[in-house]
């Protein structure tokens, strides 16, 4: 049976932690499964944890008024979701839907920000990692934005 | 080494062949997306129609111009060219309009084709963008063909919504045969199961050794841009990445200089191009 540390152990986002430092985080999470349609959280509702997705796949959503759910982002086997426990204020911005039964390493964000609080060189190399993980997702929005495929000769 | 412009067909510059076009029958037109059709044409005279993947032709319907399109088709089947259009201005939109029954004007095919002698023995990464898919099916059906002489294949295909996607029942054909079939879409709506998020999120997923990846991109410059970035990143060299450029192609064989891109021509030296070479041209924003 694997633990917590073995699961987050080969997760890229956590590559290159020391083992005192994957222990440290292994201590906050859980395994946990969620079935095709659940929502692991929804816009507006405190942000108290995150999660490792190790396999299936979630879907970043929003609900705009008269366009009913729209689909911004899906992640799969590997990735991070969720970033707003780290910052203030602890709120979510989107709905995150399970889009095919999902295995996920649950984080409780509370009890990693105490330990970032109080081991510092942990909280730095956190931030480093999810630093990373919002500027890779910022410049894929901006990339989006850009909307490549459209007609620019209709947009002039 | 990888070297370029293998397998080229293309009619001598300034000849009758490359200067004169051609009438070819539109023998059937089927609607891709609300904006893209896709037309098969045969010569009047009934000759073969022989082109490399990559290569394009000067195709004009009635006198609403001429244009550079990809060819789309099968180059193991010389009987019948298949152009992929998207409807973007009159001339354009008048080849969309295209019914069977109506003849067409086609000069070429011409330009530098996609290497694939060069492919042998690779992990062949092909990733395209939007209506890019159609310049690399003639590829892609060359490379499935003869598969076991390619390690791996795979497609990274990015459009911008599910209805926009090209040869969908294709996509999952291919897939049947080995090709490694992933596609995303910049947005979709709850209906749609499969990725959402920039062609570029592709390239973590496909597990690429970068050593063995050649890989060939297609689609809007700026998103060809970002893919080259992608894949630098992943540690494949600059040299076994092939970009197909779009430029004001006009005469298709070199002569009018309307395409320029440095010191080439995109129809006759591209539209195929290697990265190493390519890449500094693209940084100069006047080219």
């Amino acid at each position: 049976m694997r633990t917590i540390e073995d699961l987050i152990a080969c997760a890229s986002v956590f590559a290159g932690l020391t083992p005192e430092q994957l222990e440290l985080i292994a201590g906050c999470g859980r395994n946990d499964h969620a079935d095709a349609g659940a929502f692991l959280f929804r816009e507006g509702e405190p942000a108290e944890r995150f999660y490792l997705i190790r396999s299936g796949s979630v879907a970043l959503e929003v609900h705009a008024p008269g366009r009913g759910q729209l689909r911004i982002e899906t992640l799969h086997e590997g990735d991070v979701l969720g970033w707003s426990w780290l910052f203030s204020p602890y709120r979510w911005g989107l709905d995150a839907r399970v889009l095919e039964p999902s295995g996920l390493v649950v984080f409780d964000g509370t009890c990693l920000r105490g330990k970032c609080d109080s081991d510092h060189e942990l909280g730095y190399q956190l931030m480093r990692r999810f630093a990373g993980l919002l500027m890779e997702r910022l410049q894929a929005t901006r990339f989006q934005l850009l909307d490549v495929y459209g007609n620019a000769h209709a947009a002039r | 080494m990888l070297t370029q412009h293998a397998d080229e067909h293309h009619p001598e510059p300034g000849s009758r062949e490359s200067m004169f076009p051609k009438p070819f029958e539109v023998l059937a037109a089927r609607q891709e997306t609300p904006d893209t059709s896709t037309l098969e044409l045969k010569p009047l005279d009934s000759s073969e129609f022989r082109f490399a993947p990559g290569q394009f032709t000067m195709i004009a319907a009635g006198g609403s111009g001429e244009v550079p399109i990809s060819i789309s088709g099968d180059p193991g089947d010389p009987r019948i060219l298949i152009h992929t259009v998207r409807g973007v201005g009159l001339a354009t939109d008048a080849l969309c309009a295209a019914r069977p029954g109506e003849v067409l004007s086609v000069r070429g095919p011409f330009g530098a084709p996609w290497p694939m002698r060069d492919l042998e023995g690779a992990d062949v990464v092909v990733a395209a963008g939007g209506i890019g898919l159609a310049p690399v099916r003639p590829a892609l059906l060359s490379l499935l063909a003869g598969s076991d002489r390619y390690r791996r294949l795979v497609l990274l295909y990015g459009g911008r919504a599910p209805a926009q996607l090209l040869f969908q029942s294709e996509l999952e054909a291919w897939a049947e045969r080995g090709l490694e079939v992933l596609v995303t879409v910049d947005s979709a709506g709850p209906e749609w199961l499969g990725h959402v998020g920039v062609v570029t999120r592709l390239v973590n997923r496909a597990a690429i050794d970068p050593d063995r990846t050649v890989s060939l991109l297609c689609g809007p410059e700026v998103m060809m841009r970002f893919m080259a970035a992608a894949l630098i990143d992943k540690g494949v060299a600059r040299s076994r990445i092939y970009a197909s450029m779009e430029r004001n192609m006009q005469c298709g064989t070199g002569q009018c200089g309307h395409c320029q891109l440095g010191p080439t021509l995109v129809c006759r030296d591209g539209p195929v191009y290697r990265w190493d070479r390519l890449e500094p041209w693209l940084a100069i924003r006047e080219l």
